[in-house]
């Protein structure tokens, strides 16, 4: 296996095997960049449950992600294995309601709240 | 090194010509961007496929010469 498909079948591992997964910088107690912290706060606020992968300790994966979504930076959110999109898609969707409405849809379990 | 808000703004019109493209410098270091872009071409595209045209139009230094531009896309009413 070469390695950038390596690095596609780890990150296919983790986006398959988590219903809501947070690729960021650093951790959700410690964000390492404003954008991250953002979007662990709106998926805090909603009240859903999220693994989350720090690129910071996985240089392979903080390069692999970027070209497996097509997208250029970090954050980034899946859901039940689709691409979301990073912290301003998330921001736009909560403040018009369907980033819940599409957990929702998904079948996300959340805590009340 | 920085980017010009004029050179993003060029490169996004260029890509999408119809777009109106507003570009504040957020912390006026020529580093951190918003940017708002209304295009017919976003009709029908999930929010996802919006941003990676702007990207896209971008070639590349999303991520890179410019470190922070905050997006919002939407087609015009």
């Amino acid at each position: 296996m070469s390695e950038s498909t390596e690095v596609n079948a780890r990150i296919a591992e983790v986006v398959g095997g988590n219903d809501v997964v947070l690729f960021m910088k650093g951790t959700p107690l410690f964000p390492q960049c404003g954008f991250s912290s953002r979007a662990v706060q709106i998926l805090e606020h909603l009240g859903v449950e999220f693994a989350t992968v720090d690129v910071l300790r996985d240089p392979e994966i903080r390069d692999g992600i970027k070209a497996y979504s097509d997208w250029p930076t970090i954050p980034q959110l899946y859901v039940k294995g689709e691409f979301v999109g990073g912290s301003d898609i998330m921001l736009e969707m909560y403040e018009a309601g369907e980033l819940d409405q599409f957990l929702d849809e998904k079948g996300v379990p959340r805590a009340a709240s | 090194m920085p980017m010009d808000a004029s050179e993003i703004e060029a490169m996004i019109r260029s890509a999408l010509p119809d777009a109106s493209v507003e570009i504040t410098d957020l912390a006026g270091d020529g580093d951190h961007y918003a940017a708002r872009v209304v295009s017919a071409a976003f009709a029908g595209m999930p929010r996802v496929r919006q941003h990676q045209l702007v990207y896209a139009a971008l070639g590349g230094r999303m991520g890179g010469a410019l470190h922070a531009l905050q997006l919002t896309t939407a087609t015009p009413d």
